[in-house]
């Protein structure tokens, strides 16, 4: 069944645009994240104008984050005030985030700067999580050995001032650290329209040290907020948000979403992050492999005066 | 009203120095609502050569129907290998470029028209596309020009049919155009050429007028003139629908 777009102006196969939400919704409850790092290049490629890909990608990402953070609440998985600081600088993150794009776009070479982002960044974490997820499955498999917790190593961070007791984390820390966090998560959130979550997700375990169950919520309860700030800025600025296709991709994603996260209920941590891991590593190499190899078609068409 | 319209359009169409053969035509549609639904349109176009005179001997008539969607500018730009990577270089920017163009003969192009008459004409698909916009900024901007129709015939939006227009007995004629789903908004100018001879001997110019209708033409006025609701609209739907998701889930679990 073709469905016309009225900002978008493209007529897609709704059935396609609903099972394209339905996986990034999946991944989104299994994973805690937003899943734009996904959406958006496939919105890319089934003809969406890249304008209108992300931001409607980030209305999507709210629907499916509401649906995710509900689902976590159930399970008290979320820690508040953490996503709160986090959230603070997100927000102040996102705004330096979309200086930064401006200057870029001003200078031609945006799209170069979003497509090393990616391969540098899902590549770099994505290697990261999977040696560390099959380090952990191989101590866990080996009898006698126990696999040592380093999450409460004192080092610099603990020396910094503002510290606050984050009790559905376990932790005493400063809030400077998951402020920070969520500063750098929002620029590159700008820059790339993402969500962030798969670079906040891991930052949240290893840098901020805590425990993977309260993590999806914690990044989801951020990423809600942050991605409704950026779909507004959209709507009111650029006019690029297309409610038609966001709610094809919602009513799937929204489905999606749900499923994920009673499949995260019952999966492994390791056995998840390997999967999150290797997900990272292939859109990663993907978008490399675009980079190395000589296209097929050298010339691309961009509509209107800019560009 | 537009049915009105179109018959002054055509009586006003009607060249002043009227030669020995005029063109008179008609429409099977001219307006095409885009609706949620909408996957193309079927446009016929159809006429007959009305004559005072017998037919005159010589070259053979020929038809050349065009069908040219709105112009916008485009940017084209080119890849080349820099650092080991396949990175945007060179662009060139392209002042109005039709977003859909299509042209039907009776015949091949090179047989029935003229080069001369194809360029102050501008029929075929080459010359539909207009001068550059601003300094060129590469030596040679051939490949440019020639990329943009290349890419634009392959996803169906320019195209060339030779002998798609069927002429009956040198009077009757008609032409079909199957237009693509993603269809811009505007005024879709329809050009008719009799020629003989490769020159032009009467033309006759309509418009297709292209809007959204519906939920299709709300949501789009609404998104830009009252921007602020609409992105608060397309938010709380997808609040809503993530709520309504959890809420449904947990009721199926119980």
């Amino acid at each position: 069944m073709q469905i016309y777009l009225p900002i978008a102006e493209v007529s897609v196969n709704a059935f396609l645009l609903l099972g394209l939400g339905g996986i990034v919704g999946l991944l989104s409850g299994l994973f805690g994240v937003g899943g734009g790092f996904l959406i958006t290049p496939l919105l890319f490629f089934i003809g969406i104008p890249p304008s209108v890909a992300v931001a409607t990608g980030a209305n999507q990402v709210v629907a499916s984050s509401v649906s995710g953070v509900l689902a976590q609440f159930k399970r008290k998985a979320v820690d508040v005030p953490m996503g709160v600081v986090l959230l603070l600088g997100g927000i102040l993150g996102s705004a330096l985030g979309i200086w930064v794009f401006n200057r870029l776009t001003k200078l031609g070479q945006i799209d170069l700067v979003v497509q090393l982002a990616y391969v540098l960044f899902l590549g770099s974490i994505g290697l990261l999580m999977l040696q560390e997820a099959v380090r952990a499955i191989r101590r866990a498999r080996r009898p006698g050995a126990r696999a040592h917790v380093k999450r409460h190593q004192h080092n610099w961070v603990h020396k910094l001032p503002l510290k606050m007791k984050f009790r559905a984390s376990g932790l005493y820390i400063s809030v400077i650290p998951p402020a920070l966090v969520g500063m750098a998560v929002g620029v590159l959130a700008a820059i790339m329209g993402v969500g962030g979550g798969f670079i906040m997700v891991p930052a949240m375990i290893y840098l901020l040290g805590m425990p993977t169950k309260v993590v999806i919520g914690t990044s989801l309860f951020q990423i809600l907020f942050v991605s409704a700030f950026t779909t507004l800025m959209h709507a009111i600025t650029n006019q690029s948000v297309d409610v038609m296709l966001a709610l094809l991709l919602i009513i799937g994603g929204v489905i999606g979403a749900q499923v994920g996260s009673q499949l995260g209920g019952r999966l492994k941590a390791e056995q998840l992050r390997i999967l999150l891991a290797l997900l990272v590593i292939a859109v990663a190499a993907k978008l490399g492999l675009d980079l190395l190899i000589r296209p097929a078609e050298l010339f691309s068409l961009f509509a209107g005066a800019r560009g | 009203m537009i049915r009105l319209l179109a018959l002054l359009a055509l009586l006003f169409a009607l060249p002043a120095e009227a030669g020995p053969e005029e063109v008179v035509a008609g429409l099977s549609r001219d307006n095409i609502g885009i609706t949620a639904a909408f996957n193309g349109s079927e446009v016929l176009i159809y006429g007959a050569v009305k004559r005072d005179a017998p037919e005159p001997g010589g070259a053979p008539l020929a038809v050349i129907v065009t069908l040219e969607g709105p112009a916008h500018p485009v940017t084209v730009r080119r890849k080349s290998r820099a650092f080991g990577i396949w990175v945007n270089t060179d662009k060139v920017r392209v002042a109005a470029a039709p977003s859909y163009y299509a042209v039907a003969t009776t015949g091949p192009v090179a047989e029935i028209l003229s080069p001369e008459t194809d360029v102050t004409q501008r029929i075929t698909v080459p010359l539909a596309v207009r001068a550059f916009a601003g300094p060129i900024e590469v030596t040679d901007a051939r490949p440019f020009t020639e990329a943009l129709l290349r890419i634009r015939e392959e996803e169906g939006v320019y195209s060339l049919d030779e002998g798609a227009v069927r002429l009956v007995e040198d009077t009757l004629f008609r032409a079909d155009f199957r237009l693509p789903a993603n269809l811009t908004e505007g005024d879709y100018k329809t050009r008719i050429f009799l020629l003989r001879d490769g020159k032009v001997v009467d033309r006759y110019q309509t418009a297709i007028y292209v809007r959204r209708v519906g939920l299709e033409r709300w949501l789009y006025i609404l998104s830009r003139q009252h921007a602020a609701i609409y992105g608060a609209m397309s938010l709380a739907l997808a609040v809503f629908a993530g709520w309504a998701a959890a809420a449904l889930f947990r009721l199926i679990r119980s």
